[in-house]
C-alpha cells in the first residue's frame, strides 16, 4: 500500500538502472543516514557510541570486504583478520614515519598495502576453489599473524610488541588517541564506512561487480563469455582486501587504541566470516546485519537484567547468540538479507496475499 | 512461511529490543559507596587462570564489607565484567563502568593494559596491573597513572637467573657457559623478556635457546619439547598462562626433562603442576605471597564470606596460589583506597584520590599483621617515582601436592633492570609524542 512503485515511471537509461529504483527505498536510506548522523549523535552516550555503534560500523566495513570475495566472486576466504591486521599496521607505520600528513589519509592508503597483500594471496585461486582455497588462504592468516609478532619494524621495536595509537587531529579536533572523543570517533568511522559502502555498492552493480558474479554462478562460462580470471579474481582478492585494510585500520585507531598481535588471529576470521553467511552472501545490507547479529546481540544480551554474575550472563549470551544463529540459519539459509528481501515482497503487495 | 514470520518477529523484537537495553545512563551511584569494577575472566581458554584470581578479589573485597562495613565506613560497591580474557572485551568492560566513576580498574590481561595507558590519565582513572602490563610503567614520572607492583618480567627473570646461579654454586658468574632454555607465550606477555635476555646472555656469558609458543597451539607444544630434547639445555625457564603452563609441565614430565631444573615466572596454580602428576614434583615458580589459608585473614573470609554462602570459591581452593594472589591484588585496592581517605580526609574518595593513595601507599609489617596477613608477603611501599617498588620475590617448589617456600625473599637484580625501564619508559614517551609530561603533584 504504501510500499510499491505504481506511478513511479522511469524515462532515462539512468533511472532504471539506478541502485535504488523505488522512491520508498530512497526516503528510506535517507531517514537511516539522518539518523545515524544526527540522532545516535544527540542520543547516545559513550559506551553506545564507543562500544556498540563504532566496533558494528567496523565489523560491517570488513564484512563488506570479505563478501565481496565469498558472496559477489564466490572465492573462500579465512585470511580476513590478517589482512585487517596488514591494514592496521600499514596505517601504523605510515602515520609514525610521517606524522605531518593527515591520519585519515594514512588510514585509506593502507588499504592498498592490505590489496597489495591480498593479491599475492589470491595467486592459487586460480588453480583452486572452495574448501581447498579457504586452506590457502589460512596460510595467509597464520604467515601474516606470525610476522605481526616476529617483525619488530612492523611495531617499531615496541618491547611490549603492540602498536599503541598516537594522537593525531583533523581540523584541529583529535581524532585519536585519548583525547578524542567517542563522537567524533563515531562520526569519522561513520563517514568512512559510508563513503566506502557507497563505493562497493557502485563496483558490484557495475561491470566489475557483474564480472565477479559471472565468475562465481560458473567460472568456465564466464570465461567463455571472456571474462579472464585471473584478474578478475585477483583484483576481487585486492577489492576485498582494501576493504578488509581500512576495517582494520580504524579498527586500531578509533576504536582500541592499542593492539597486540592476536587481536587479529583467526577468530576475527570467523567472526567476519559468520557476518557475511548469517548477513547473506552477496548482498551489502546483509554485512550490517550480519555485524548487528553477531558483535552488537552479545553486548545488547550481556546488558538485559538478567541477573546472575558475569560469567553466568557471559555464558547465557553464549547460549542466546548460538541459538538465534541456528534458528535464524534453519528459517532462512540465504541470511538475514533473504528476510529483508522477502518483507519488501510482502510489503509491496499488502494488504493483498499476492 | 510461518516459520519465518517467527523470524520476522523476532528480528522485529531485536531491533525494537536494542536501544531500550542500552545501558541506563550510569545507573546513578549513591553518594556513600565507593564503586570497584573487577575485569574478571570466568570463562574461556583462560579461565582455569581467571577463576582462582577473580575469586581471591572478590572475597577479600566482600570481607571487607561483610565484616568492617567496608573501607572507613564507607561500603564498596564491587561488580565482576566478564572479559573473557579478550583485549576486545576488557575494553568493553572499560566504557562500560567508566560512567560509574570507578576509583580504580584492574584489567587482569596485558593486552587490555595497553590501550589503557593513554586513556587513564585522560578518564581519571588510576590502573593497577600487578606484575603485568608494560613493564616500563614503573616509572611514575612517565605513567603517573598507572602501577604495577610488586615486580616486573624483567625484575622476574633476573630473580630467576639469580637462583639458578645459586645452584651452580655461587653468583651470576657461574652462569657463564649454561645454557638455558626459555619456553613462552609468543605474545607482548612472553615476549617482554627478549632484550633483557639478549643484553644478559652477552654480558653473563650464558647461552639462550628461544622457544616460543603461539597462543593458538597452547595445548600443543610437542615441537618445543622434541627441540628441548635436542638441545639439552641446563635449566628451562617458563613465562606462561593459562593452557599453556599445564601443557608446559606435562611435556616436561613426559620428556623427561630434570623438573629441579625447570623454573618458571609467578602465574602456574596448583592446578596447572597436579594434573602433571607425581612426575611434577621438583617444578618451581616464583612467588612474592604465601600460598595456603592458614592467615587469620582467610580465617575470617571463611566465616564471614564463605559460610554464609557470598562466594563461589570452593572451601577446599582457597589458599591455592592465585587465589593468594587475587588477594593481594585485593589487599592493594584496598589499601590503596585507605590510604587516599587518609589524605584528602574524604571518606569517599575518587579515581584521582586513590592515584595518590597508590603513590603513598605504605604497607608495613605491622599493618600486614593488622590486615590479618602477617608474614603473609614483603612490605610494599611506593613512590612517585616508582610505582612498582621491584620487591623482593622467593622460589617455591611443587612437592606433588602443595607448593613449598624454598629461598628467602631476594631482591632482583636492579642493576641490570633499572637502566632497560629507564630506557624503555624515554622510549614509550618517544613513540608515543606529544607524550603528557607529568602534571599531578607529588606527596612524597
Amino acid at each position: 500500500m504504501f510500499y510499491r512503485e505504481a506511478g513511479q515511471f522511469k524515462d532515462n537509461y539512468a533511472a532504471d538502472r539506478a541502485v535504488f529504483p523505488i522512491l520508498q527505498d530512497r526516503i528510506g536510506l535517507g531517514v537511516i543516514l539522518l539518523a545515524a548522523f544526527l540522532v545516535v549523535p544527540l542520543l547516545g552516550n559513550a559506551f553506545f557510541l564507543n562500544s556498540i555503534m563504532t566496533p558494528f560500523l567496523i565489523m560491517a566495513l570488513g564484512a563488506i570486504g570479505l563478501n565481496i570475495l565469498v558472496g559477489y566472486t564466490g572465492l573462500l576466504s579465512l585470511g580476513t583478520g590478517a589482512f585487517m591486521g596488514v591494514g592496521a599496521y600499514a596505517a601504523y607505520k605510515l602515520t609514525t614515519s610521517f606524522p605531518q600528513v593527515n591520519v585519515l589519509i594514512w588510514v585509506m592508503c593502507s588499504g592498498f598495502f592490505a590489496a597489495a597483500v591480498g593479491a599475492v594471496f589470491g595467486l592459487p585461486s586460480l588453480r583452486i576453489k572452495g574448501f581447498y582455497l579457504a586452506v590457502a588462504t589460512l596460510a595467509a592468516q597464520f604467515f601474516l599473524q606470525w610476522s605481526f609478532v616476529r617483525v619488530g619494524w612492523l611495531y617499531n621495536h615496541d618491547p611490549s610488541g603492540a602498536i599503541q595509537i598516537p594522537a593525531r587531529t583533523l581540523f584541529g579536533l583529535p581524532i585519536t588517541g585519548p583525547h578524542a572523543t567517542p563522537l567524533t570517533q563515531y562520526l569519522v568511522v561513520l563517514s568512512i564506512v559510508v563513503f566506502m559502502t557507497l563505493i562497493a555498492s557502485n563496483i558490484v552493480h557495475g561491470r566489475i561487480g557483474r564480472s565477479w558474479m559471472a565468475v562465481r554462478d560458473m567460472d568456465i562460462a564466464a570465461q567463455l563469455m571472456g571474462i579472464r580470471l585471473l584478474p578478475t579474481k585477483l583484483l576481487a582478492f585486492a577489492v576485498s582486501s582494501f576493504f578488509c585494510g581500512v576495517a582494520g585500520a580504524l579498527m586500531v585507531f578509533f576504536w582500541l587504541g592499542a593492539a597486540e598481535p592476536v587481536v587479529f588471529d583467526i577468530n576475527l576470521s570467523f567472526k567476519i566470516l559468520f557476518m557475511v553467511i548469517i548477513g547473506g552472501l552477496g548482498s551489502l545490507i546483509g554485512c550490517f546485519l550480519g555485524a548487528a547479529l553477531i558483535h552488537v546481540l552479545p553486548i545488547v544480551i550481556r546488558m538485559l537484567p538478567l541477573g546472575g554474575d558475569a560469567a553466568m550472563v557471559e555464558h547465557l549470551t553464549f547460549l542466546l547468540v548460538g541459538a538465534l544463529i541456528i534458528f535464524f540459519l534453519i528459517v532462512e539459509p540465504h541470511g538475514l538479507a533473504q528476510l529483508w528481501r522477502l518483507l519488501k515482497q510482502k510489503l509491496r503487495v499488502w494488504p493483498f496475499p499476492y | 512461511m510461518k516459520l519465518s514470520k517467527a523470524a520476522f518477529l523476532l528480528s522485529a523484537a531485536l531491533v525494537a529490543g536494542a536501544p531500550l537495553a542500552a545501558p541506563a545512563p550510569a545507573a546513578a551511584q549513591s553518594a556513600d559507596t565507593i564503586y570497584v569494577p573487577l575485569f574478571t575472566y570466568r570463562t574461556g581458554a583462560f579461565a582455569g587462570s581467571g577463576i582462582p584470581i577473580a575469586n581471591g578479589m572478590r572475597d577479600y573485597l566482600t570481607l571487607l564489607n561483610e565484616r568492617d562495613g567496608g573501607i572507613g565506613g564507607v561500603k564498596l560497591v564491587i561488580e565482576e565484567c566478564e572479559t573473557s580474557y579478550d583485549a576486545k572485551k576488557g575494553l568493553e568492560c572499560y566504557e562500560a563502568v567508566k560512567p560509574k566513576s570507578p576509583v580504580m580498574v584492574n584489567p587482569w590481561s596485558t593486552g587490555t593494559t595497553l590501550p589503557l595507558i593513554p586513556r587513564a590519565a585522560v578518564d581519571k582513572i588510576p590502573v593497577l596491573s600487578m606484575a603485568y602490563g608494560l613493564s616500563s610503567s614503573a616509572k611514575g614520572e612517565t605513567f603517573p597513572w598507572i602501577f604495577n607492583p610488586p615486580a616486573t618480567y624483567w625484575d622476574g627473570f633476573t630473580q630467576i637467573l639469580q637462583y639458578i646461579a645459586e645452584q651452580e654454586g655461587g653468583g651470576v658468574e657461574k652462569l657463564k657457559g649454561l645454557k638455558i632454555g626459555y619456553i613462552f607465550l609468543d605474545a607482548s606477555f612472553g615476549r617482554e623478556p627478549l632484550p633483557l635476555i639478549d643484553k644478559l646472555s652477552k654480558e653473563l656469558g650464558f647461552e639462550a635457546k628461544l622457544y616460543p609458543v603461539a597462543a593458538s597451539d597452547m595445548q600443543n607444544q610437542s615441537s618445543q619439547w622434541l627441540s628441548v630434547r635436542r638441545d639439552r639445555p641446563n635449566y628451562m625457564i617458563l613465562y606462561g598462562w593459562g593452557a599453556l603452563n599445564p601443557t608446559a609441565i606435562n611435556e616436561a614430565v613426559r620428556t623427561g626433562f630434570p623438573m629441579e631444573k625447570f623454573i618458571s615466572i609467578w602465574w602456574p596454580s596448583e592446578d596447572d603442576a597436579a594434573g602433571a602428576g607425581p612426575g611434577a614434583a621438583g617444578f618451581k615458580t616464583l612467588n612474592w605471597h604465601a600460598v595456603g589459608a592458614d592467615f587469620p585473614l582467610h580465617q575470617d573470609i571463611r566465616t564471614h564470606v564463605v559460610d554464609k554462602g557470598l562466594s563461589q570459591t570452593a572451601p577446599d581452593k582457597i589458599g591455592q596460589v592465585l587465589y593468594n594472589r587475587g588477594v593481594y591484588n585485593s589487599m592493594l585496592i584496598a589499601e590503596a583506597i585507605r590510604k587516599a581517605q587518609e589524605i584528602t580526609g574524604k571518606k569517599v574518595v575518587t579515581g584521582e584520590d586513590v592515584r595518590r593513595g597508590l603513590e603513598n601507599l605504605n604497607i608495613d609489617e605491622a599493618r600486614l599483621e593488622e590486615i590479618g596477613l602477617g608474614g603473609f608477603t614483603s612490605p610494599v611501599k611506593l613512590t612517585c617515582a616508582d610505582h612498582n617498588g621491584h620487591f623482593p620475590t622467593f622460589v617455591q617448589r611443587w612437592d606433588g601436592d602443595s607448593y613449598e617456600k624454598i629461598t628467602d625473599y631476594a631482591p632482583p637484580l636492579s642493576q641490570y633492570v633499572l637502566p632497560l625501564l629507564e630506557e624503555d619508559a624515554k622510549a614509550f614517551a618517544e613513540r608515543n609524542a606529544p607524550w603528557p609530561a607529568r602534571t599531578e603533584p607529588c606527596d612524597n
